[in-house]
């Protein structure tokens, strides 16, 4: 196929994603209130209790609330990365797959595009986010609003590939839920999200070991760079190694047949 | 030369052959019926041919195009209808379309021209902005099969299409699909375990427990099997006698 076949895949992937994802406002909403009541509840109580000094990028004291702002970014795309995960395991299941997989383009270029596509439509999300935030005193350097955008991307689409790579094991879709749950949160709570890592290796020197190998640490931190026009190569070296390797890892153990061997031997035809 | 090979296709699930040594023809522009009892191997070989299971052993060829050595260009020869319906609910009919035509990598012009084509076809044009969710049963499968044509495939799948349908609209889709046989040179590949959805004159492969049982037309089948009808001859040839059958060969049965 020529090249225009490929893009043209992806501009179909990319509509029919944002197409769902406009018919699921829920989805906007939920996505929205759970970075909104860390920001406006949980960072206001901590706000008195846990001071910050002054750590790069930022070149001055600042609030928690400005703290947290970029791991509750990198919240809004693991949410939705796993959903996007979800989806796939559903779309197995329920055999709209197949569509995607009976296309006569590689495989692999046929999950990258779903990955880029699910993390696209994310991206409104994160500005409507940031434009709350703004009302919490969230004030990033107005270039920051568009330096932060290809970090989205890249630690978006790098969860996108784990949650991808989490679902190739999961064989039906009820057992997705409880693995989330050793997933989403470990990552989340064992990262710089909520916390400088410093403050982590004062109280745990394992904790903070876990948190230091931890994707989601590098991707809350490219946000945070980002956020403010600094660049951090370290981030960006782990957030592009981590996404070669998930993604190439979901492509080799991605198997349609997962969702159905259980089916077969009692219901084929 | 027929339009479709099936080879040697053998298929092993984890404690369970579902194909063992599969070998028939398909003719281009005929109504080819693929016949089997539940658990026979033909929702196994639809999976095969569509690239959604990986060969295992054997190979299937769709206009020339090996499975094994060009599956791009084989995919690009087949459309299918799944057993269960694959259309996305929340999305319009012509909306479902023009995901599976940009899948093909269809341009803009192409797509809406073959888009309208289709329905067309199937007589769902005007349906065309209604979401998927409020046709009944047997529309979303005429949308099925109006998006497995889109991009102009030489052959077309249906696996058990008919299933959970009401008789009247199950006897309306196998009309239609046979008259996009006889009008207008598609070849089908239909498969069903309801024996009153093929006529006299089809080619049926029989299948059971992941053999064939049967590779003739109809009538030939029950002629050499020596009943009156093919529910006979399904019976005959599915029944514990028939378990440790072998292989047939090509043009006839081995009851």
């Amino acid at each position: 196929m020529k090249l225009s076949g490929y893009v043209t895949a992806f501009n179909g992937i990319l509509k029919r994603e944002a197409l769902r994802f406009v018919h699921q406002r829920s989805r906007f909403f939920s996505s929205m209130v759970r970075p909104l009541l860390w920001l406006a509840v949980f960072a206001a109580g901590f706000r008195a209790a846990l001071g910050i000094s002054i750590i790069e990028p930022y070149s001055t004291y600042i609030t928690y609330e400005v703290y947290i702002a970029p791991g509750l970014i990198a919240m809004i795309l693991l949410f939705n990365a796993m959903q996007s995960s979800l989806s796939m395991v559903y779309d197995r299941e329920m055999g709209s797959m197949r569509i995607l997989l009976m296309s006569p383009l590689p495989r692999w270029y046929l999950l990258l595009s779903k990955l880029a596509a699910s993390t696209i439509v994310a991206i409104p999300q994160v500005y409507a986010f940031l434009a709350i935030a703004w009302l919490f005193e969230v004030e990033p350097p107005a270039p920051g609003f568009l330096w932060v955008l290809p970090a989205v991307i890249l630690a978006g689409v790098m969860l996108g590939a784990i949650g991808l790579f989490i679902s190739s094991f999961i064989r039906q879709l009820e057992n997705f839920a409880g693995v989330m749950n050793f997933v989403i949160f470990p990552m989340f709570f064992m990262s710089s999200a909520l916390y400088p890592l410093w403050k982590m290796q004062e109280s745990s020197e394992w904790l903070y070991w876990l948190c230091s190998v931890n994707p989601f640490t590098f991707g809350v931190e490219l946000i945070r760079f980002a956020l403010y026009g600094k660049f951090n190569g370290e981030a960006l070296a782990v957030v592009s190694g981590c996404l070669l390797l998930f993604t190439v890892l979901a492509v080799l153990v991605f198997n349609p047949e997962r969702g159905q061997i259980g089916k077969k031997p009692s219901k084929p035809g | 030369m027929p339009l479709v090979e099936v080879d040697q296709l053998s298929h092993q699930y984890p404690g369970k052959l579902a194909l063992a040594n599969v070998c028939f023809n398909i003719e281009r522009g005929s109504f080819h019926a693929l016949l089997g009892p539940n658990g026979a191997g033909k929702s196994t070989l639809f999976a095969l041919i569509s690239r959604l299971f990986r060969v295992q052993q054997g190979d299937i060829r769709v206009n020339g195009h090996s499975l094994k050595q060009a599956p791009a260009a084989l995919l690009g020869e087949i459309g299918m209808v799944f057993q269960q319906s694959t259309l996305d609910m929340d999305l319009s009919v012509q909306q479902n379309l023009d995901y599976h035509a940009c899948l093909h990598g269809m341009a803009g012009k192409l797509r809406k021209q073959r888009i309208e084509a289709e329905l067309q076809r199937v007589e769902m044009l005007d349906a065309r902005n209604q979401k998927v969710r409020a046709l009944n049963g047997g529309h979303r499968r005429r949308v099925e099969i109006a998006r497995a044509l889109v991009h102009q495939p030489s052959l077309l799948l249906l696996d058990e299409a008919t299933v959970g349908l009401d008789p009247q609209t199950r006897a309306s889709l196998n009309q239609h699909v046979r008259s996009l046989c006889d009008q207008q040179g598609v070849t089908v590949l239909w498969s069903t375990h309801l024996i009153e959805e093929i006529q006299p004159q089809d080619p049926v492969t029989l299948l059971h427990q992941g053999q064939v049982r049967a590779n003739a037309c109809a009538a030939e089948i029950c002629r050499q099997n020596a009943v009156e009808s093919l529910v006979e001859a399904f019976t005959l040839l599915t029944s514990p006698a028939q378990k440790q059958a072998a292989q047939p060969s090509e043009s006839g049965i081995n009851a």
